[in-house]
C-alpha cells in the first residue's frame, strides 16, 4: 500500500570496512508504534542514521514520510524527531533552556519554541525540575528530556534508539507507557529500538526483528502472538486417574491436538480454533476430573523466537534471556 | 497565548492537559543556523549560562577596555593632540589579552557539544554539518570582534570628545576596525579548528594558547636574528609564519600602522601581497579542515 508507509526500505545495505551493518533490508512500516528488535550490533542504530539522511547507504533505498533519505534528508529531519541511545545533554543548562534551543534548531520561532517546550516537558512528566541544571537529573529524568527534545517540534515520526536503556523496571514501564501515548494521544508514529526481545510487545503494533543486519521477521504484534495462542489447563487428580494431568494430556493427544506440558501441573493445548474448547470439556468430563482453571495463554514474543530455528541470539545474549524470563 | 491561533480549536485551553499539535511556521535551516550563531555568540560571553561562566569573559573584557578608558581620560584632561596608541595598533598591542579570550571562548563554543555528545541532536535537525561549522565560526569571529572593537569605540568617542579632529579620527578608527576584523576572522578559524580536535576544554585552552604564542614568538625571534645579520628583507617574509605577525604585517603595510617588527623596516609590497594571500589561505584551510572534522563527528 504505497502512500500509507511511514518508513520504506528496499534492499537497504550498509557496509563498513569490516562489517556489513545492514544486509539487503526490505521493510515497509505503516503508522503506529513499531518495535525494531535485535541484539547489539544488529544494525538498528545504523538504520536510523540512514533514515535521517546522515549516512549514505551502500546500496538500496530508504524513504521516510514519502521522502528519499539519500536526497531529501533536510526535509525529513524537519518532520522527524530523534532520540539517541547515548547521553547527549549538557549538564550546566536547564531542561527548559535546552529544549527551547533544540526547538529553535528545528525551525520553530522563538515564542512557539517556548510554548511547545513547556507543553512537551509537561507531557513527558517533567515539572519543577525543568528549571534546574540537567547535571543533577536521574537517568529517568534525562531520558524524559531526551524524549522531549525529539517531540518538541511536533514531528510526524519519532525514532527512539533504545529509550529504556539504563532504566530500572519501574522507569522502563513508565517510558514504555509514554511511548505508547506518543502514538495514541499525540498521533505521532514511533520507531523504537530495543535489544530486549520481550520488551516492546505490549507497546508496539508492529515488530521488526533484525539480526546481523538482515530482516528476520516483520509482522504485527497481534499476529506474532495470536498465531500461537494456546490454552493453559489445570485439572485435579481422581482415584481412577491418580495423574490427572497425564491422563488429560493423553486424552487430548488422542483427539489429535498438539499438547505440551507447562509449568507445574499445567497442560498447554494449541488453540487453533473454537473446537478445542469443546474437546477439552469433553475430555475432562469423560475422565471424571475436576477443572481447576483454564485460561487463554498468549505466547510472549521471546518464546516464539526461542522456538524458531533462526532465532536472534536469544540463547547467547544475557539481556535477551532476562527479557524472556520476565515474560514467562 | 496560543502559537497556533488559526488551527487550535477554541476549547484547547479547557482541555489544557491534552496534546496540542503544532501547525505554525517551520523556519528551516537558515533560521536554525542563525539561531545557533546567536546562541553561541551569547555563550561566548557566558550569557544564558551560570554567573560563574560570566566572570572570566567579562573580567578579560574589563582589562581589554582599561587602556582605552585611561587613554581617553588622559586625552580629555591634559588636552593631547593625538591618542597615545593608534586604533589599529591598539588591537595589536592587546593581542595577549585577546589571545586569552580566544583560548577561553573557542573551546566553550565547540568542546562542550563534543564532550556531552550534543552534536547528534543538531545533525538530526534540518541544519547540516557545514551550517553548524559556519554558524560556530561566525559566532566566534563575532565574539572576538565585539570583544576587541568596543575598546576602539570607547577610544573613538573619547577622541571626538577631546576634539582631536573628526576626519582624522574617523578614518583611523575605520582602519582600526578593518584590521581588527581581519585579526578576528583569521584567529577565530585557527582557534576553532584547534578547539574542535578535543572534547576536553582544558586541553583546548592550552592547545590554543600554544598555537597562538609559540609560532608568534618563534617568528619574532627569527626575525630579530635576521635583522641582526642584516637581512632586512627576510624580516618581512618571516612574518608569514605566525597568524599574529601576519596580521601585524597587514596592519603596517596596508593600514598605516607602525612597523613593530625587529628593525622596524616596512615590509616589501610583495611581502604585503603575500600576507593577504596567506591570511585568506590560512582561514580557508582551517575552515575546510573543520568541516572535514565534523563529517566524522556524526551520530
Ligand atoms: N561508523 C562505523 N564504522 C564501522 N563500523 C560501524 C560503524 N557504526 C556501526 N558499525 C558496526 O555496524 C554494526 C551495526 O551497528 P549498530 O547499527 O550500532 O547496531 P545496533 O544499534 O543494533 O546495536 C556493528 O557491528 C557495528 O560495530
Ligand atoms: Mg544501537
Amino acid at each position: 500500500m504505497p502512500g500509507v508507509s511511514v518508513i520504506e526500505t528496499e534492499s537497504l545495505t550498509k557496509r563498513y570496512p569490516k562489517v556489513t551493518a545492514l544486509d539487503r533490508l526490505t521493510v515497509d512500516i505503516g503508522p503506529g508504534v513499531t518495535g525494531l528488535v535485535g541484539a547489539n550490533g544488529a544494525g538498528k542504530s545504523t538504520l536510523i542514521k540512514i533514515l535521517l539522511g546522515l549516512a549514505p547507504a551502500t546500496e538500496g533505498t530508504a524513504r521516510v514520510l514519502g521522502k528519499d533519505s539519500a536526497t531529501e534528508g533536510g526535509a525529513i529531519r524537519e518532520r522527524v524527531g530523534y532520540m539517541p541511545e547515548h547521553d547527549c545533554l549538557p549538564p550546566d543548562v536547564s531542561a527548559t533552556e535546552f529544549v527551547v534551543h533544540m526547538a529553535r534548531m528545528s525551525g520553530l520561532p522563538r515564542t512557539a519554541a517556548r510554548e511547545r517546550t513547556a507543553d512537551t516537558l509537561r507531557h513527558v512528566g517533567l515539572y519543577e525540575e525543568r528549571y534546574r541544571p540537567m547535571g543533577g537529573y536521574s537517568t529517568g529524568m534525562k531520558q524524559r528530556v531526551k524524549l522531549a527534545q525529539a517531540l518538541v517540534h511536533d514531528p510526524r515520526l519519532v525514532l527512539l534508539d533504545e529509550p529504556t536503556n539504563g532504566l530500572d523496571p519501574a522507569g522502563r514501564d513508565e517510558m514504555l507507557g509514554l511511548i505508547r501515548r506518543i502514538h495514541t494521544d499525540f498521533g505521532i508514529s514511533v520507531l523504537v529500538t530495543s535489544h530486549l526481545l520481550g520488551e516492546l510487545e505490549r507497546t508496539s503494533d508492529h515488530i521488526v526483528v533484525v539480526d546481523g543486519g538482515r530482516l528476520l521477521r516483520s509482522q504485527t504484534t497481534a499476529s506474532f502472538t495470536e498465531a500461537t495462542a494456546s490454552l493453559a489447563i489445570e485439572v485435579t487428580d481422581s482415584d481412577a486417574h491418580p495423574d490427572g494431568t497425564g491422563a488429560l494430556t493423553a486424552a487430548l493427544a488422542d483427539r489429535g491436538f498438539a499438547v505440551t506440558a507447562g509449568a507445574g501441573h499445567l497442560v498447554h493445548v494449541e488453540a487453533a480454533d473454537e473446537a478445542v474448547y469443546d474437546a477439552v470439556r469433553d475430555a475432562i468430563a469423560d475422565l471424571g476430573l475436576g477443572l481447576i482453571r483454564m485460561e487463554q495463554r498468549r505466547h510472549r514474543i521471546a518464546e516464539v523466537f526461542q522456538d524458531a530455528p533462526d532465532a536472534p541470539r536469544a540463547q547467547d545474549t544475557p539481556h535477551a534471556l532476562a527479557g524472556q524470563e520476565a515474560a514467562t | 497565548m496560543s502559537t497556533t491561533p488559526s488551527t487550535t480549536p477554541a476549547d484547547a485551553r479547557i482541555h489544557d492537559i491534552g496534546y496540542r499539535s503544532y501547525e505554525g511556521e517551520r523556519l528551516g535551516a537558515m533560521y536554525a543556523r542563525r539561531s545557533l550563531l546567536v546562541h553561541s555568540l551569547r555563550g561566548a560571553f557566558g550569557l544564558g549560562r551560570s554567573a560563574r561562566a560570566k566572570v572570566l569573559p567579562f573580567g578579560l573584557f574589563a582589562i581589554m577596555c582599561m587602556p582605552a578608558v585611561v587613554m581617553v581620560a588622559v586625552a580629555v584632561t591634559t588636552g593631547l593632540d593625538e591618542l597615545p596608541i593608534e586604533y589599529s595598533g591598539y588591537t595589536m598591542f592587546m593581542q595577549p589579552i585577546i589571545g586569552l579570550y580566544i583560548a577561553l571562548a573557542a573551546p566553550q563554543m565547540v568542546s562542550l557539544d563534543l564532550r556531552f555528545k550534543t552534536i547528534p541532536l543538531y545533525f538530526s535537525r534540518p541544519i547540516d554539518r557545514s551550517d553548524y561549522v559556519s554558524a560556530k565560526a561566525a559566532a566566534l569571529a563575532s565574539a572576538l570582534f565585539v570583544f576587541s572593537a568596543i575598546p576602539l569605540v570607547i577610544a573613538y568617542a573619547g577622541g571626538l570628545l577631546a576634539e582631536l579632529g573628526f576626519t582624522d579620527q574617523t578614518t583611523a578608527f575605520l582602519r582600526g576596525l578593518v584590521v581588527t576584523a581581519i585579526f578576528c576572522v583569521v584567529h577565530a578559524a585557527v582557534a576553532l579548528l584547534v578547539a574542535s580536535l578535543t572534547p576536553r576544554r582544558g586541553f583546548g585552552v592550552a592547545a590554543i594558547i600554544s598555537v597562538l604564542t609559540i609560532p608568534y614568538f618563534a617568528a619574532t625571534a627569527i626575525m630579530a636574528v635576521a635583522d641582526e645579520q642584516g637581512s632586512t628583507d627576510a624580516v618581512g617574509w618571516l612574518a608569514l609564519f605566525s597568524p599574529g605577525t601576519l596580521v601585524e604585517g597587514i596592519e603596517a603595510r596596508f593600514f598605516g600602522g607602525e612597523v613593530e617588527f625587529p628593525g622596524e623596516v616596512m615590509p616589501s609590497a610583495a611581502a604585503g601581497a603575500a600576507y593577504l594571500v596567506a591570511a585568506a589561505a590560512l582561514t580557508a584551510l582551517c575552515y575546510v579542515l573543520l568541516t572535514r572534522r565534523y563529517r566524522k563527528a556524526g551520530l
